[in-house]
């Protein structure tokens, strides 16, 4: 099959892949009960009423995390096309990646000395 | 035949048979899936599970279906109503993408991509949005509880397993599925090399995290936080993001068996695609008794474990896979071997030492009070 084409498919494919979880949605608009009451559209609370909005500002601790993983996910980036080529680099090739993922290493263990990565 | 059908007419029919096939055979195979996994971890647990509807309850998931499709659909009050209405079908449309690259048998292949491993990992990622839109979504505290938890634990986890993978390519010198197993072919496969064995386990464990299966199941953790992202989905949307773990949950066990268990290959006596089943349905088996063994994860044990134990294990493993290729041999198998043992006894021995830290910090707060 032409490469082009492959991607031609997957574009068709959404169409397909659109229809499977909306078909038994629409089913069910017109298959399932609708009798809404106010006690039973309120948000669960495990029974009590609810209180306060969820949609509050409140303190997250993962961004250090994500901080961390912005970092390792561009080294993914970098480190997928050079293991299609390790073969023909060889030595050199390793070294050069071992220098980059020994530089992102150092900076795991600092951040894991200075507790960045101990969730409270 | 005497009409001759335009050429886009031919690419058209040739790319709807697969499609069909995919989007017919997937939903029924989760809800095989389903049933299989209440039949198994039910017989683990000594009880029976379903079997009253059909011989041994072979009808319970068609049952299921309908049940969940004559569900009142309960949207509260006061919720976004795209987000909430968007989010089950953003969560099933990546994970029925992820099988248009995984090849089931030579040339029996959606989507023959040359980058499929990475395809694969991008459309797979592409549910922690999905994830985020509902439990934003919902106005629920508990809902949005979960949905941070979930994106926290799977940004955690994509580390170690876009990292974890990188080390097929480096010898199989593709990202095409199918060259990967080809580069397996006549039983190389790569759990049997030390650096594959490691990669293996770092994939499956990493894999678990990614689909919320039961060590890691935290964003569902029904006795903290009810359900999770899903508290405020009912009926069908609800079944739909089961639709989706349980998808993605077989397309990673098929993924696994492309990467390190040599795909279809196998003794040609038994069909290619059968090969492939097997070992799929093999690692899916591995993966419910997992569930039936292990308990939950603590949530800062589950954050230790991703950069603690599977970062460094996954770049301990690269380098473990540099060596085994260039010094091929005993000597390269010995340094692969003993690089991944060495990292995984002292990582572990680091994410399990006790923080005094932290009842020092209890105590002085209940002083205060």
């Amino acid at each position: 099959m032409n490469y082009n084409l492959n991607y031609l498919f997957l574009g068709l494919f959404l169409i397909g892949a659109i229809t499977v979880p909306l078909l038994p949605i629409v089913l069910a608009y017109f298959i399932a009960p609708k009798k809404p009451s106010p006690t039973k559209l309120a948000p669960y609370e495990c029974g009590m009423e609810a209180k306060g909005d969820a949609w509050v500002q409140f303190r997250i601790q993962y961004y250090v995390y994500a901080i961390l993983f912005v970092v390792f996910d561009v080294e993914a980036l970098f480190l997928f096309p050079w293991a299609i080529v390790f073969k023909e680099l060889g030595i050199e090739g390793l070294i050069a990646m071992g220098i980059f993922l020994g530089v992102l290493a150092v900076g795991l263990i600092y951040a894991w000395t200075e507790g960045a990565l101990e969730w409270e | 035949m005497g009409v001759i059908l335009p050429p886009w007419v031919m690419t058209l029919t040739r790319a709807m048979v697969p499609m069909v096939i995919i989007l017919v055979l997937a939903p029924v195979g989760m809800m095989y899936l389903t049933w299989l996994e209440r039949k198994v971890i039910a017989r683990m647990q000594d009880r029976y599970g379903p079997n009253r509807v059909g011989p041994y309850g072979l009808f319970q998931p068609l049952a299921d279906g309908i049940k969940m499709l004559t569900k009142e659909d309960l949207v509260p009050s006061g919720a976004d109503r795209l987000c909430h209405f968007l989010a089950p079908m953003i969560i099933v449309i990546p994970s029925l993408y992820l099988f248009t690259v995984l090849p089931v048998g030579p040339g029996l292949v959606a989507a023959p991509l040359t980058t499929g491993l990475l395809f694969f990992v991008a459309v797979g990622s592409a549910q922690t949005l999905a994830i985020f839109m509902a439990g934003w979504g919902s106005r629920n505290k508990f809902s949005l509880l979960g949905a941070i938890r979930t994106a926290a634990q799977l940004i955690a986890y994509e580390v170690p397993f876009v990292l974890s993978l990188a080390v097929v390519p480096m010898i199989a010198g593709s990202l095409n599925l199918i060259e990967i197993i080809e580069a397996q072919k006549g039983g190389h496969w790569f759990f049997f090399t030390p650096w594959g064995f490691t990669g293996f386990f770092l994939v499956l464990t990493a894999g678990l995290a990614e689909v919320n299966r039961t060590p890691f199941d935290l964003p569902e953790a029904e006795s903290e936080i009810v359900a999770g992202f899903h508290t405020e989905f009912s009926g069908m949307k609800f079944a739909l993001f089961y639709m989706a773990e349980f998808l993605s949950t077989l397309a990673i066990a098929a993924l696994v068996a492309v990467l390190f268990l040599g795909g279809w290959d196998g003794h040609p006596w038994i069909p290619a695609w059968i090969w492939m089943a097997g070992k799929t349905f093999l690692l899916v088996f591995t993966m419910i008794w997992i569930r039936a063994t292990f308990p939950r994860f603590r949530i800062d044990q589950l954050m230790g474990l991703a950069w603690k134990v599977l970062l460094p294990m996954t770049l301990a493993n690269l380098l473990g896979a540099a060596l085994w290729y260039l010094w091929y041999g005993w000597a390269g198998s010995l340094f692969s071997a003993a690089i991944s043992l060495i990292t995984f006894l002292v990582t572990t021995q680091l994410w399990l030492r006790p923080k005094p830290s932290l009842t020092t910090k209890w105590i002085e707060s209940t002083e205060l009070t």
